[in-house]
């Protein structure tokens, strides 16, 4: 009795000690957070985490915070890719594999999550953290406490699917939960609830930050910068954030209904009682499909401020970028249906949906076409970044031409939910997301940290990525069409898919090989940074603002906030030599640390396991939590400061010695 | 460049190579009316896409190449970041391509839809089919037989699909037939099919359903009409009758059902699988048939 009041659901039963491969990474990252841990207490570094990282307000502090994250749960997502590669490599014919149903399911549903929410989404949030105040002429965001609760909202998320890795189950219901399979009838275990809150808790940093960096975009620019002088990336990000207020609101509806039918007995979803299932399925894609443009749109600003840059020339087509980007960003909201025209939506329905999705087409194609065009008559240098750039527009087109096959709903007909369409997202995703990001952050890391990535190991990196990319994906084309489904445990030996899965596998292992190079990559610079410190302008060519000042910027970003007359506003003053004008500095307002981020965001993630778990005290304690807080903070009239203007010439003049 | 140029020549004939084999089964050995339909657009799809998607990525590697930092003799234009006439091509080519598929689009969409019956001779054989955990359950009301995992159809025969779940989502898919439709609980959906071919294809179901879903999926055999025939008269034979009592155990979650055989479905059996859904009662039982809610009905009361 007791128990059941401190403890709700949770017994000691549910950690899973029978099971090798979870104790084991269970074990991992216990060792891993115990490393941690020591190494804080040995080196005394307690205070400077608190002061420093944890309760920071500095966009550029909590761009690096978003872009760990993203990096860890890149490496524990690709272990489940890794795992589900295995098991389909093996499990063939009369060999079950070596992950029962039950497991495998978990982990291709964590695979997704994790991916999506807790790698690129992190990794989105983090580049626009690190670029966007910078690319505006901004000293940091609109709502920098805001900014600061975001981050740990999305980690305490990642932190409660990681939890489910260890204690009781994860959901296995693939990534996007369709009830009916992920009502309580079919999935009576905390494994859905986990994924709600998990999303619920995460889903809000994402909309708040949203909203933040869509107030500072409008209303922090620097003098000058009208809509049309701003850089691409910062449209993109725009465009990005709008798609994030409008869509993150439907999933926190969607998933808040769901909740409701498995907490509370409703029955939104259900198959009984009036419950309508394809409603959550059309509500889930109302901020589905907007989401996939959310991670892309960023992507695009990164490739073409890195192919403008490495071309040493003035994107080609700018007005044409923005439009482009504006119409991708309003008819992303009106395809979703084309994730499901097997419904038995009428053919009027269908076609509709399927030509809106063509028509993205047009947009995303010009664009393709200005990134040609900017290449023309360039000078093209072949960074890393430039690399990935160019690997992006040979396998986008191609995810593209995939994309656009299935829009056509009679073609969807017979490759919907086939490997074919796994073969399809992980080629955009990969082949447009990840590789803009991964361009992005080699391109703005000198900027952000002060010294360059090793370009040697980063084209290795490169090359293993590309190459293992291929190998894993394109064998799923041919088996979508050879009528494989996705998410298959186990196959039978007639079916021929094989041979094609064992290419996959070995995909898979080329890619692990460039995640290694990428770790040895970030060691190996590390060590040697002092050899590579960079300059305000780090890679020679840079337009933008944020190249203007020193590298890493000072905490303040601009000692003087600058004044804009055309696009691409550095390459202007460099090319446009104007008369230096004496200026004085003066004192700058900048926003106090607060750890009531980091506060609120445990009580959350409390208030997230409590409400898996059905521990009554725990929900409680941590809803007053969260409000009392937030309460509390509003008490805080110290919430700002000046630095002194005779602190930032001292702080000036160190850079301009260095 | 060059290296990269081979590299990527080399996989790119590789995933054809790949594809061209992967026809013994599958989308691109199509063997009913519907599945060569749909594979003939989805070829036509591709290479309308091609026209633009070759040049581009060669365009891609011969400007970086040619514009590579080392080459002086390629000209430099620093300033050059705008032409109408360039601007006009890039937007009316990819226009042009997407209003042919658009119109290709909305015709196929209505002319293989998997609602409207089939343009054909003869008469339609109607096959019911139930989703269970995690098994296909087959009704044939005519005949009054029902199979598991194993659907047999006369080949040159139009085929009524009408499909439901006692279970999770579903979808029946027999990609060498062509379409797939959602198997939803208390909804009925269509898919009209008609095979050309006689032999054993592979179905399945390709929406995820929980724990076993790997398992569901089956043979559906075509043979000559005669085959069929005797073969209903070979499962009538069998002793085991479908009753109530019956389905309500085959419906039980399953790991692996082999395939089987029953005879006299229970009157009415698939119509109260859809209407358990609809009320709020645990315990199937035989009630009168209520208003038809599928779709076709509907806009029949629009009308």
């Amino acid at each position: 009795m007791l128990e059941k009041m401190l403890f709700g659901d949770l017994t000691l039963q549910a950690i899973p000690y029978n099971n090798p491969i979870i104790m084991g990474a269970g074990a991992f990252m216990a060792v891993a957070v115990a490393v941690v841990i020591g190494a804080l207490f040995y080196f005394k570094k307690w205070k400077w985490l608190w002061t420093e990282w944890l309760t920071s307000v500095d966009h550029k502090k909590i761009g690096v915070m978003y872009v760990i994250l993203a990096f860890i749960m890149l490496l524990r997502g690709f272990s489940d890719a890794i795992m589900m590669r295995a098991q389909q490599a093996i499990a063939v014919g009369h060999s079950a594999g070596y992950l029962p149903p039950e497991h495998y399911n978990q982990i291709f549903t964590a695979h997704g999550v994790i991916m999506i929410f807790f790698m690129a989404m992190p990794l989105m949030f983090g580049l626009l953290n690190w670029v966007v105040p910078l690319q505006i002429g901004a000293r940091d965001v609109a709502f920098p406490y805001l900014n600061s609760l975001s981050l740990w909202l999305t980690i305490v998320g990642a932190a409660l699917v990681n939890i489910s890795l260890v204690v009781g189950d994860f959901a296995a219901t693939g990534w996007l939960a369709y009830p009916p399979l992920s009502e309580l009838a079919y999935s009576p275990d905390v494994g859905v609830d986990y994924y709600i809150w998990a999303l619920q808790i995460s889903g809000v940093g994402s909309l708040l930050s949203g909203v933040n960096f869509f107030v500072t975009i409008l209303k922090m620019r620097c003098p000058g910068m009208t809509l049309m002088r701003m850089p691409i990336f910062t449209w993109t990000a725009l465009c990005t954030v709008i798609l994030v207020i409008l869509a993150f609101p439907v999933l926190t509806v969607t998933l808040g209904m769901l909740s409701l039918d498995r907490f509370f007995g409703m029955h939104f979803f259900t198959t009984d009682f009036g419950g309508n299932a394809m409603m959550y399925i059309n509500m889930i894609w109302v901020w589905g499909h907007p989401e996939v443009y959310i991670l892309i749109l960023p992507a695009f600003g990164v490739f073409s401020e890195v192919v403008a840059t490495f071309s040493r020339k003035k994107l080609f087509g700018y007005t044409t970028m923005v439009w482009a980007t504006a119409v991708i960003t309003i008819l992303s909201f009106i395809v979703w249906l084309h994730h499901f025209f097997t419904m038995g939506a009428g053919p009027t329905v269908n076609a509709f949906f399927g030509i809106a999705t063509m028509i993205i087409a047009v947009p995303t194609g010009v664009k393709i076409f200005n990134w040609l065009f900017t290449m023309y008559g360039g000078r093209v240098q072949f960074t890393t970044p430039m690399l990935w750039t160019i690997g992006f527009m040979t396998t986008f087109t191609i995810g593209g031409m995939t994309g656009v096959m299935m829009s056509v709903p009679a073609i969807d007909f017979q490759l919907h939910n086939s490997v074919f369409l796994v073969a399809h997202f992980h080629n955009v995703i990969i082949g447009g997301v990840v590789f803009g990001y991964l361009a992005g952050l080699i391109y703005w890391f000198p900027k952000i940290f002060g010294f360059k990535l090793n370009e040697r190991l980063g084209r290795y990196a490169f090359w293993c990525w590309i190459v293992g990319f291929y190998l894993a994906f394109m064998p799923l084309y041919a088996l979508g069409l050879m009528g494989m489904t996705r998410r298959l445990n186990h196959y039978d030996a007639a079916t021929g898919w094989h041979p094609y899965l064992i290419v996959a596998a070995i995909g898979t292992a080329v890619v692990a090989l460039g995640i290694g190079f990428q770790v040895l990559q970030l060691m190996v610079s590390l060590k040697d940074r002092n050899k590579n410190k960079v300059a305000g302008d780090a890679w020679g060519s840079g337009r933008t603002l944020e190249w203007s000042i020193p590298s890493p910027p000072p905490f303040y970003n601009f000692a003087f906030i600058p004044e804009v007359h055309h696009r691409d506003a550095f390459w202007d003053m460099k090319h446009n030599n104007s008369p230096e004008v004496k200026r004085y500095y003066q004192d700058i307002h900048m926003p106090r640390n607060t750890g009531t981020g980091f506060i609120i965001a445990i009580f959350a993630g409390a208030f997230g396991f409590a409400m898996t778990w059905h521990i009554t005290w725990l929900i409680f304690a941590g809803l007053i939590g969260i409000v009392a807080t937030a309460i509390a903070r509003t008490f805080n009239t110290d919430v700002d400061y000046y630095v002194k203007a005779s602190e930032v010439e001292q702080i000036e003049s160190q850079y301009s010695h260095r | 460049m060059i290296k990269l140029r081979n590299l990527l020549f080399i996989i790119f004939s590789l995933m054809v190579t790949l594809s061209l084999a992967g026809c013994k089964e599958g989308v691109l050995n199509p063997k009913g009316l519907i599945a060569i339909q749909e594979e003939r657009l989805l070829i036509d799809a591709v290479l309308l896409m091609l026209i633009v998607v070759v040049p581009v990525i060669l365009l891609t590697w011969l400007f970086a190449w040619k514009f590579r930092a080392s080459n002086a003799k390629a000209k430099y234009i620093p300033d050059w970041s705008h032409n109408n006439w360039l601007e006009a091509v890039v937007w009316t080519i990819p226009i042009i391509i997407i209003v042919v598929l658009a119109v290709m689009t909305w015709i196929s969409s209505h002319k293989l839809d998997p609602y409207k019956p089939l343009d054909v001779e003869g008469k339609p054989l109607t096959i019911q089919v139930v989703a269970l955990e995690w098994k296909w359950l087959f009704i044939y009301p005519d005949q009054k037989i029902a199979t598991v995992n194993y659907v047999q159809l006369p080949a040159h025969t139009p085929v009524t699909f009408l499909i439901t779940s006692d279970a999770p989502m579903n979808s029946f898919a027999i990609p060498q037939l062509g379409s797939q439709i959602y198997a939803m609980a208390g909804m009925q959906t269509k898919l009209h099919l008609l095979a050309n071919k006689v032999g054993d294809y592979r179905g399945l179901s390709t929406n995820f359903s929980g724990e076993w879903f790997s398992n569901m999926f089956f043979t559906a055999r075509v043979s000559t009409q005669a085959e069929f025939d005797q073969w209903v008269r070979d499962v009538k034979k069998n002793p085991n009758k479908l009753t109530m009592d019956a389905y309500n155990k085959l419906a039980q979650p399953t790991e692996n059902t082999p395939v089987a055989y029953y005879t006299e479905p229970a009157k009415d059996l698939f119509n109260d699988v859809i209407m358990k859904y609809m009320m709020p009662m645990k315990n199937m039982q035989s009630m009168e048939k209520m208003p038809d809610m599928t779709r076709d009905n509907q806009s029949k009361r629009l009308k």
